[in-house]
């Protein structure tokens, strides 16, 4: 007797389904590019014009709108790859190994713009384009992290022995989110406690704050855009010679 | 769930909480280098290495920042609300530098317990709020 209901599980094992994911991931495209295209209009419209100007920091401020949802997506994204790395481990699901790897070069984008976002705002402000405080080093190191499991996942010809030994890697790594996230709290640092997920109410005007949130989402639906493209290129390229996918060649051709 | 999976699940877990215990005692140990700043308390009671040149965090005083003679020489006292330090530093200041404001500085203490700095970084806090409203609030905050 499971403690999960038959239908969330049938649902699991439904999309865990190579050419079911691969169906379902092209037929979301259209919808979720929609639904980031309007996230980023209206976060970029609300954030770049309507925002008022910052008391102390006047517009430089206003880079804040791309920075921090980048920041936040670069622990998201390691987050929910230490959970595939877990399934994938445990459960030896293929889907989980795939979306693992799929997200690694997106994960490694998103730290990439949120370490040269906050340079540049931190040359005007701070009066430097970097210093080694704990908040921007162990950005640092997880970049490496990312751009390590992406190397060792294409050290391995073997694809399933390359997808175990990445979870591993992942799930070693992920001792790092806490640290980045309370290395602020922790250490005096030169970046700036946090504004928004503190258990006191947010420190950021309202009129800034929608925006803030509207481009976090609008973040999480690019997240999901590239994951799913990426996915089903990966599932291309293992199950090449499987029938689904010979079907599918002749459909299209 | 299959036995062979709980264990793996385990063994998971294991692995986690025992790399978590570790990353734990290792940062412990590395406290005082991970630490980007000292305090100007920390500075006051002599907690700060003495020869090599070192950080300094604190807000600038109200009314304690002075320019004398034409050079780009400025003083200033920064505080952490507790205990003082006198700064000297020769150069370009960031533009939120100014009064009651937090900054970091790079130098070392001269013979006569005066920081003399190389760089001063300006570190801003995290709030932000339209102008309109941080005067408002601090006309309330004056209010008697």
């Amino acid at each position: 007797m499971s403690v999960i209901p038959a239908v969330v599980n049938r649902f699991f094992h439904q999309t865990a389904s190579p050419p079911y994911f691969y169906a379902l991931a092209e037929r979301l495209a259209p919808w979720l590019t929609g639904v980031f295209l309007l996230l980023l209009a209206a976060g970029l419209y609300g954030g770049l014009y309507l925002a008022p100007s910052d008391y102390q920091q006047g517009e430089s401020y206003r880079i804040i709108y791309i920075h921090v949802p980048a920041a936040w997506m670069s622990l998201f994204v390691y987050v929910l790859m230490a959970v595939m790395a877990g399934i994938a481990l445990v459960w030896r699901m293929k889907l989980a190994e795939v979306m693992l790897i799929a997200s690694a070069p997106i994960g490694a984008g998103f730290t990439f713009i949120a370490l040269v976002t906050g340079s540049l705002w931190g040359k005007p402000m701070w009066g430097a384009w970097w210093v080694w405080d704990a908040r921007l080093t162990f950005e640092l190191i997880l970049l490496f992290q990312y751009l390590g499991i992406v190397s060792l996942y294409g050290a391995i010809e073997d694809r399933r022995a390359a997808a175990r030994a990445v979870s591993i890697l992942a799930l070693v790594g992920v001792v790092n989110v806490p640290v980045i996230h309370y290395s602020v709290e922790w250490w005096s640092t030169l970046h700036q406690g946090p504004t928004i997920t503190k258990l006191d109410k947010p420190s950021i005007h309202v009129s800034m704050l929608i925006p803030l949130l509207l481009m976090a989402v609008a973040f999480k639906f690019y997240y999901l855009i590239a994951v799913l493209q990426n996915a089903r290129l990966e599932l291309l390229k293992r199950e090449a010679t499987s029938q689904w996918v010979k079907n599918l060649l002749e459909k299209t051709a | 769930m299959k036995p062979v999976r709980k264990q793996r699940l385990m063994l998971i877990g294991v692995m986690l909480a025992v790399l978590g215990a570790a990353a734990y005692f290792a940062l412990k140990a590395f406290n005082e280098n991970l630490m980007y700043f000292f305090s100007t308390s920390d500075v006051v009671a002599g907690k700060a290495p003495a020869n090599t040149p070192f950080r300094i965090g604190g807000m600038v005083v109200k009314g304690s920042v002075e320019r004398p003679g034409d050079s780009l020489l400025v003083r200033f006292t920064l505080s952490d609300l507790s205990r003082e330090v006198q700064v000297e530093y020769s150069g370009i200041l960031p533009d939120l530098f100014r009064e009651g404001q937090g900054i970091v500085a790079k130098g070392r203490l001269d013979g006569r317990g005066v920081f003399v700095a190389e760089e001063v970084l300006a570190k801003h806090d995290e709030n932000y709020m339209p102008p309109e409203v941080a005067s408002s609030l601090k006309k309330t905050a004056e209010r008697p």
